[in-house]
């Protein structure tokens, strides 16, 4: 076995790394406190979702509504949230809730994840419009300081993108409940006899999502001062994208919440990196799609050779 | 062991289990005291897994009693098994896996202690293993698996185990692991603990057990101290009756020409069963599988397929558990009965109604999904999907791993009768006395070919001496 087969995080690494490198080349001047903001300033909330959507892909699901959840939560906390803070607060703990009520519905029922969540995308989106059918709405004052605060030595975007890998790292991976977790992508049934109740970890598999998805929601609009229904729409693929560029499998319960951090990174980088190409924005999403494939295509090629070893 | 006998760890009485019109369990009684070692046995579907999670509280009983010494729970208890299929968490470390079943574990440490406690139980049970608690199991060969569910059944896990249940756990391991394993269930019996022991070795059951039980069709048949039984009369109980003797299987016929050469050395004639012997996980199921991958295409599927090939892992690698009977054995032939791209029901129907007669599966109905039957019920599909299928090369990766001496000497039969019209078969197995069987044997030793033996040659011994020869030299 080679060393990238074994250690997962070695290829999300690589390709952040070799992504930076031709962005610098590029564009010596993004190598600056202020140009690395400007590059990572949006990754922050893609982190939050990528660590969403990776807690549905723990369990063997998958969250087609991630997007428009993240857009209802950035309604909400542009609205109720910035006029009468307890119930836009009481909104979102009842916004988590319901994900976890959804979780322990589809494992109860039996029901696909994907259909489900299909089809509570739209029922997301409709709330959202609902609270805010035009753009509008503000941002409060305390999370606009909190997503443009300067630490030192390194911008915001990339601290807090080192605080929730550290932080997801030790929920999910070193902690007793989030081994059990991935005990349940990986084989539910010895979970099941070992005793647990699966429709309570997977109730908290979805509750958790639903967690990140409102901190995503909240870092949104704290960083674009403003909501609208459909503001955060491709977070769902992006977040996917995310999860599976940081070495995550779709089954199995593999994934790693670093390499998830620094696939939301990456995506976020080879946006900025095909401007500075001077791509035309029409040609950019294919781009991106060609870059996430290059970088499977390799994690592919590796894992192959490391298995024939 | 008479100082124990006066208490029973679970005792049951007139359990029945019913799946709707299914009788599994017919009305069971059985107690099971500290320090017993029970050696069940039964041809498949007769009811040895039922019982098993009945007493480990998988399954609730449709009537009758369960009662434990020890709380209200098999967990309370100190009830653990072993299941024949693998049941860890592929993707989680060794040490990961003890902690699914280990709630005490807590605390920053967890991970430190949980290392330690499975390199303990490992030791214990299997010196010298050298599996690393790190090591994810997924990477682990399907022996290696099977040593670590062991080894975190018999681990302390807060509460110590009590009664452990092994459901086949020798069936992936080879013989020198086995033997391990063996010693260490007397150890843990001598101290006290019990063991409930099921295996298709009868070897094993008469070296382990002190008392035999008989399951057949639901019912206990028999249960006496193990001196009581003879081999025969074990198989006699069972409703099956063994051919014992190996020799007359080998019917000779006329070979026809070299149908396979590998690189590797591995050879085969038309007409010829070809075995793969050795220890288990030396190489054999990986030349195999690329004997499989480099005669067939992904790309061109053709009407006609070159090579077959029937799988052991049969979750992994062999039914498709949402399809019926039917579709499970008709898949293969679904190009030659094709009609302009359409599936030809009513000759896929012929072909399954044909094959459940000729391999004797047992079901009222082929439209049944898979799933509805026994283990070796399903290997037999698996059987009736390749050899339905016209291609002459027939590839079998331990396919009887797990099943009843009654089915293996339907298949063996089967076997014969398929290459003496011509067919070539490659069958790697991990039972020395399926090797027997074959016209040529090839032992596997650290992933090469360490010798090859025919005809007369193909013997227990010849075949054990070329598996270890390197070991006892160095």
């Amino acid at each position: 076995m080679n060393a990238l087969s074994r250690y997962r995080i070695l290829l999300p690494v690589v390709s952040l790394a070799v992504l930076l490198a031709a962005t610098f080349w590029m564009q010596p001047r993004a190598m600056s406190y202020f140009g690395l903001n400007l590059l990572f300033n949006l990754a922050v909330p893609i982190a939050l979702a990528t660590i969403a959507q990776m807690m549905i892909i723990m369990v063997n699901d998958i969250d087609l509504s991630l997007g428009a959840f993240v857009s209802l939560v950035a309604c909400i906390t542009a609205t109720y949230l910035l006029d009468t803070p307890a119930l836009g607060l009481a909104m979102l703990v009842t916004l988590i809730l319901g994900y976890a009520a959804l979780g322990a519905m589809i494992h109860a029922l039996e029901l696909p994840a994907i259909v489900v969540t299909l089809g509570m995308s739209f029922v997301w989106g409709g709330l959202a419009l609902f609270i805010l059918p035009s753009p509008g709405g503000a941002s409060p004052d305390w999370l606009r300081t909190l997503m443009t605060v300067k630490p030192p030595f390194a911008p915001m975007a990339v601290v807090a993108s080192i605080l929730i890998a550290i932080l997801t790292h030790f929920l999910i991976i070193r902690s007793g409940i989030g081994t059990v977790l991935r005990g349940v992508g990986g084989n539910t049934r010895s979970v099941a006899r070992a005793g647990w109740s699966v429709l309570k970890l997977k109730a908290c598999a979805y509750g958790l999502a639903g967690f990140f998805g409102v901190l995503a929601g909240m870092a949104l609009v704290g960083l674009t001062t403003s909501a609208d229904a459909n503001i955060a729409l491709r977070y769902t693929l992006l977040s996917i994208a995310g999860v599976i560029l940081g070495g995550g499998e779709f089954v199995g319960g593999k994934v790693s919440p670093v390499g998830a951090v620094i696939g939301a990174l990456t995506l976020t980088l080879a946006a900025s990196f095909l401007s500075f190409l001077r791509l035309s924005p029409d040609w950019q999403i294919g781009a991106q799609g060609a870059i996430l494939i290059l970088v499977l295509t390799a994690r592919l090629i590796f894992s192959r050779k490391g298995g024939e070893t | 062991m008479t100082e124990y006998e006066s208490a029973p760890i679970v005792t049951l009485t007139g359990v029945k289990k019913h799946f709707g019109p299914v009788r599994a369990l017919d009305g069971v009684s059985l107690s099971i005291a500290r320090g017993d070692c029970i050696g069940l046995v039964g041809h498949n579907g007769a009811g040895k897994s039922t019982l098993v999670n009945l007493i480990n509280g998988g399954l609730q009983a449709s009537e009758g009693d369960i009662a434990f010494d020890l709380g209200d729970t098999a967990m309370q208890a100190g009830v653990r098994s072993v299941f024949q299929e693998l049941s860890l968490c592929p993707n989680l470390t060794m040490a990961e896996n003890l902690r699914i079943s280990h709630n005490a574990l807590k605390g920053i440490h967890w991970r430190r202690q949980a290392r330690r406690e499975i390199r303990a139980s490992l030791d214990e049970v299997f010196p010298n293993h050298g599996i690393d608690a790190d090591t994810e199991v997924d990477t682990l060969s399907i022996a290696e698996r099977q040593m670590v569910e062991i080894a975190i059944a018999f681990a302390p896990r807060g509460t110590s185990a009590r009664l452990v249940i092994l459901d086949e756990p020798t069936s992936a391991l080879d013989a020198g692991i086995a033997s391990q394993l063996i010693a260490h269930v007397k150890r843990f019996c001598a101290a006290g603990g019990a063991v409930v022991f099921i295996s298709h070795m009868l070897g094993e059951i008469f070296e382990v057990a002190n008392r035999v039980t008989v399951l057949k069709d639901g019912h206990i048949v028999a249960e006496h101290p193990t001196e009581d039984f003879t081999r025969q009369a074990l198989v006699d109980a069972m409703g099956h009756v063994a051919a014992d003797d190996p020799e007359t299987a080998i019917v000779a016929h006329a070979l026809g020409a070299e149908v396979v050469r590998t690189p590797q050395g591995l050879a085969a004639r038309a007409g010829e069963i070809v075995g793969l012997s050795g220890l288990a996980g030396h190489g054999q199921a990986a030349a195999l599988a690329q004997l499989f991958l480099s005669r067939s295409s992904a790309w061109r599927s053709g009407t006609s397929p070159d090579v077959v090939f029937v799988a052991g892992d049969r979750q992994r690698d062999g039914v498709l558990p949402l399809w019926s009977i039917l579709q499970n054995i008709s898949i293969s032939v679904l190009r030659q009965g094709a009609k302009l791209g359409l599936v030809d029901t009513a000759s896929e129907a012929r072909v399954a109604a044909d094959w459940k007669a000729r391999i004797g599966i047992r079901t009222d109905d082929v439209q049944n999904p898979i799933l509805s039957l026994s283990g070796g019920n399903q290997q037999k599909v698996l059987f009736a999907r390749a050899l339905a299928s016209p291609a002459p090369i027939v590839v079998m990766d331990d396919p009887m791993r797990g099943v009843d001496i009654g089915t293996k000497q339907d298949v063996y039969a089967m076997l014969r009768a398929e290459a003496a019209r011509g067919r070539t078969f490659l069958w790697y197995s991990t039972e020395t006395e399926e090797a027997c069987q074959c016209d040529r044997v090839f032992v596997f030793r650290n992933g090469a070919i360490s010798a090859e033996l025919t005809g007369a040659d193909i013997t227990e011994e010849k075949i054990l001496e070329a598996s270890f020869q390197m070991q006892t030299a160095s």
